[in-house]
């Protein structure tokens, strides 16, 4: 894949890049580069004095890990609260947290729990280059005991979180999607209701939204179409109880038992009501080696937002298909792949589209569906001009109910200037489809309010 | 919850005995109870005082960002509580041998918070009784004012950490001695506004001390008055310092809203007050605790370890004993573990003093192997480290002891981490094996809350000063305790804070590039919290 990658760059600068977009690209390569060859010695396990207690010490038992969600109140009651309180003229305080709950099967799962933060005036650590890294200025540092000359080291970790550790790492997908399911509606209901996020207006469309159809699923007693055997046998020998006919010790002649009409029970043909999904929502992220830590993290973050509303919005009859994309797009089958899978090679958006878009035709999607894409990025785009992605976009505009495009900046570049901003805005498409497109740039440190403010912006 | 089987408590009972014998000092009764993780979820966000007042934030899980603890560090979780009697909590499934280890280690504790004078505001009282009443007040006050005391109670507890037990501690030592005119001559006058040199300060001495001896009636009020005339400007100095120390509390943030808020005098709000206190006595109540904890965490370790191995009763489980032990007391590779360090330290000072090395015969002796052979037998160890035991809080603890000596025994280091940027990785490495920097390490680790004088200016607004110690204010915290503040004052508060001035990045270096170390440019700021919005100005 290195070497498609840098054919791919080479073929590129031959076009012409400009250094700011070479060293971008350069650098994905070279991020790519670690992957293959990088392996770390040790990552040192760090705890600051004041996260040693006694009951984990002294009784190895574990509840400082125990979150606290049995005792959490309901959290509808909280969030009530939380309303009062922006009526009384504070900001709001609950936080809708997302958790992943690290499992020991490895496959983390995304709990959804209500934080918050008591805010006090504290000491901070000098920061003084902005990662807030206090490397080599002399200052902070952490204990240490046993062997080791002055200037050797001892271990390593990662810039970029390795798959696995904490966030937006890479984990098996199974069993985890129950979770995100049950939790994701209610978030869904109190971001409508508690966040006030719009509902979505009703488009009329022409189709009903339910059908009808015929199943043997309906029980009586007497008459029917087919018998349903076991039942029947149930009720014989309920009958025949009553009668006293069978009793509690010896074998049971089946020839004499007593069978009544009404113990006949059939199953007969009725008439079912089945939901017809309304939408269909294309998750879309970019993967790419630029997108690690928190761009991934806050892209993530908001697609589990806007997911829940949707499922909310549609009362859970939302298909989703989750795309993610480098170089080339693929699709993964559920939320729990495409939360936690870990970055990869570089950047083509247009590629992304490409697919959503082959999929809405193969599969003639937009004939009956709302059609929702919501695709997130850090903004590089290695098809610096757009000129492949504009006329997927134009192509998806066409049948799409709405598309959000969210650019978490990663902080390498100028703020307001990254690639894919910078092409769509010159395509005039968000005038143009005003609609139908929409865009929404975070820095790299949102908080959550804004987030969801964020959705307002792309989903209104 | 519930107490422990007969069994175990006899057994616990023969560990008291044990530990008297050897010396330790504390209360006859104490409260052992068994609890289940259930309990231990309601109880630990209350600090496991089970009498503590609820409040809603305790229901919701408190973010767990990381760096938690370097930013707000706290008492969850302990074993055994400073009430009296004491409590403590074990596990239902406890073998024995554990237990007996535990109890241990909890006596260390108890000892530790009925000796230790940091903890003598909580002496005279049992915690859990007091805290009970404040419970069933701030229920009461509930049942009336509603939401209202959830609000009073998060405003409050913003700003917890910015009571003054330091002064509390002093007015209890003081007595309410007042400040007199040579004490402020020798103590302050001198040494701060003159800044005399050491022999002029003991010439000074010497006068006083002359004028004594010649004249035993009257020798004080005539070197006042010889003080007098040599600085005209002494006495109206003296006058404002005096006048300093009798308002008292100064650095008591919610002591101080509490005397001199108009908002929270109205008779309609009085009931505030009441809710403020509470709050206030339960963050001091725990002050002591966490400006312990090495020492404190280590006095139970060295205890523990000492007493658990000289009870007969425990033998064939040396074992087992050692696999938690190691666990509990061993240095990791990387972090500070306050049980070992402590622990470390305990024995350390024992046997510097029991060789008679804590003198200065010893420190002046610089041939290495005379210093290892160096053993005056005092038989004075362990009295010595029970004085410890007494007078020490932790920054003063690891400023007085932590040597050279105790690094190269325990091969302590300091880690630090850079940036490879050949490999994109953060690289651990030793920094240093000096004590000094050691020492730096740990104290800049330790529990510090910022430091801060209150004043009332022309405009009737509250000024909170923040006493820089070069630490900036954690800044996204600022304007939610700015907020509180100001509803409790009633009126515009300000906030002065030191920042550092921010690096501005040249936009064509490549990022995460080895950069020389700088030197900080700090720079004052002004906060203002008006009407719920707040303003950020350099001044």
């Amino acid at each position: 894949m290195k070497n498609r990658l840098r054919a791919l760059y080479h073929s590129l600068k031959e076009q012409g890049l400009s250094p700011e977009q070479d060293r971008m690209i350069r650098h994905e390569l070279d991020l790519l580069d670690l992957d293959d060859e990088h392996r770390c010695i040790i990552r040192p396990s760090t705890r600051s004095l004041y996260a040693y207690n006694d009951p984990e010490m002294l009784h190895s038992a574990s509840p400082p890990h125990l979150l606290a969600l049995n005792s959490v109140q309901s959290l509808d009651y909280l969030l009530e609260r939380d309303k009062q309180r922006e009526k009384d003229g504070f900001p709001r305080k609950i936080r809708i947290g997302k958790m992943v709950k690290p499992s020991q099967d490895g496959d983390d799962k995304v709990v959804i729990v209500p934080t918050t933060v008591e805010e006090k005036l504290l000491h901070d650590q000098v920061r003084v280059n902005e990662e807030g890294e206090g490397g080599g200025d002399g200052q902070g540092g952490q204990g240490g005991a046993g062997e080791g000359e002055e200037g050797e080291v001892i271990g390593e970790q990662p810039v970029r979180p390795e798959p696995g550790q904490g966030q937006g790492g890479a984990g098996q997908g199974d069993g985890g999607g129950h979770d995100v399911e049950s939790n994701a509606y209610d978030l869904g209901r109190i971001l409508t209701e508690q966040f006030e996020l719009p509902n979505l207006k009703d488009k009329g469309k022409k189709r009903s939204l339910t059908k009808y159809t015929y199943d043997l699923t309906d029980k009586n007693r007497g008459f029917g179409q087919i018998l349903d055997k076991k039942a029947t046998l149930r009720r014989i020998i309920q009958t025949n109880i009553a009668l006293q006919r069978i009793k509690g010790q010896g074998t049971v002649d089946s020839r004499k038992l007593l069978i009544s009409p009404k113990d006949k029970v059939y199953r007969i043909l009725s008439k079912e009501k089945d939901y017809e999904s309304q939408a269909v929502v294309f998750f879309v992220r970019d993967y790419s080696g630029s997108m690690g830590g928190k761009p991934t993290e806050l892209v993530v973050n908001q697609h589990v937002l806007i997911y829940s509303w949707l499922i909310y919005q549609y009362k859970n009859q939302v298909i989703t298909r989750f795309i993610l994309h480098d170089t080339e797009a693929k699709e993964v089958d559920n939320f729990q792949t495409y939360y936690n899978s870990s970055v990869a090679g570089g950047t083509q958006v247009s590629s992304a589209y490409a697919l959503v878009n082959k999929i809405v035709e193969d599969e003639t999607l937009e004939r009956d569906n709302n059609i929702y894409v919501f695709h997130g990025t850090d903004g590089d785009d290695w098809d610096t001009k757009g000129e492949k992605a504009i006329p997927e976009l134009k192509k998806m505009l066409a049948y799409a109910s709405r598309v959000g495009i969210t650019i978490a900046e990663n902080g390498y570049g100028i703020s307001g200037q990254t690639e894919v901003e910078k092409y769509i805005r010159r395509s005039g498409l968000l005038e143009e489809k005003q609609a139908l497109l929409r865009l929404d740039v975070i820095s790299k440190d949102t908080t959550e309010s804004r987030l969801i403010k964020g959705i307002r912006e792309l989903i209104s | 919850m519930e107490l422990v089987s007969q069994h175990a408590k006899k057994i616990m009972e023969g560990c008291k005995e044990r530990a008297r014998d050897a010396g330790l000092r504390f209360q006859d009764q104490s409260l052992e109870y068994i609890v289940t993780n259930r309990d231990f979820l309601q109880l630990s966000p209350k600090n496991m005082i089970p009498t503590l007042y609820d409040y809603w934030v305790q229901d919701v899980e408190v973010l767990k960002e990381q760096g938690q603890y370097e930013l707000y560090p706290n008492n969850p979780y302990e074993t055994v509580i400073n009430t009296r009697p004491a409590i403590s909590f074990y596990n239902d499934n406890n073998p024995d041998w554990l237990n007996v280890m535990i109890f241990y280690h909890v006596i260390g504790h108890i000892d530790f918070f009925q000796n230790n004078l940091f903890f003598a505001n909580t002496w005279n009282y049992d915690f859990a009784g007091k805290a009970l009443a404040d419970k069933r007040i701030i229920a009461k006050l509930r049942s009336e004012k509603g939401r209202w005391v959830d609000y009073i109670i998060e405003f409050a507890r913003s700003i917890d950490n910015l009571v003054g037990y330091f002064d509390l501690l002093s007015s209890l030592s003081e007595n309410g001695k007042k400040l007199t005119m040579t004490d402020y001559y020798f103590d302050v006058f001198l040494q701060e506004k003159e800044k005399k040199s050491i022999a002029a300060y003991v010439t000074e001495i010497e006068h006083y001390n002359k004028l004594l001896r010649e004249f035993p009636k009257d020798g004080e009020e005539r070197f006042v008055e010889y003080v007098k005339k040599k600085h005209a400007e002494f006495e109206s100095l003296f006058e404002r310092a005096a006048k300093e120390q009798n308002k008292g509390g100064k650095r008591d943030l919610l002591q101080f809203l509490m005397e001199n808020s108009k908002f929270l005098g109205r008779e309609e709000n009085k009931w505030m007050l009441t809710v403020i206190e509470v709050v206030r006595a339960t963050s001091l109540y725990f002050q002591p605790q966490i400006r312990t904890k090495i020492l404190n965490e280590g006095w139970a370790s060295y205890w523990h370890d000492n007493l658990f191995l000289r009870d007969d009763r425990i033998r064939g489980h040396e074992v087992d004993y050692a696999v938690i032990n190691a666990k509990v007391t061993s240095m990791p590779r990387v972090g500070l573990n306050p049980y070992a360090l402590g622990m470390r330290l305990f024995s350390f000072l024992e046997d510097q003093a029991e060789k008679g090395k804590m003198t200065f015969d010893y420190r002046r002796i610089s041939d290495h192997h005379e210093r290892k052979l160096y053993n005056e037998n005092t038989d004075r160890g362990k009295e010595f480290i029970f004085s410890v035991r007494e007078n020490f809080c932790d920054s003063m603890f690891i400023n007085a002891f932590i040597d050279q000596e105790f690094v190269d025994m325990h091969r302590l280091f300091v880690v630090d981490r850079r940036l490879n940027k050949e490999r994109m990785t953060w690289e651990y490495y030793v920094r240093s094996r000096k004590a000094e920097q050691y020492k730096a390490m740990v104290a800049d680790s330790l529990y510090h809350p910022p430091s801060i004088t209150v004043t009332i200016d022309d405009d009737n607004a509250l000024v909170i000063n923040h006493v820089f110690e070069g630490k900036p204010l954690y800044r996204d915290y600022i304007e939610g305790a700015l907020m509180g503040i100001e509803f409790l004052w009633g009126g515009k508060a300000c906030l002065y804070t030191s920042e550092p001035e921010p690096v501005k990045k040249d936009p064509n270096q490549t990022d995460k590039e080895e950069q020389p170390p700088r030197e900080i440019k700090w720079r004052r700021i002004r906060y203002t919290m008006k009407d719920k919005k707040m303003t950020r100005v350099q001044v």
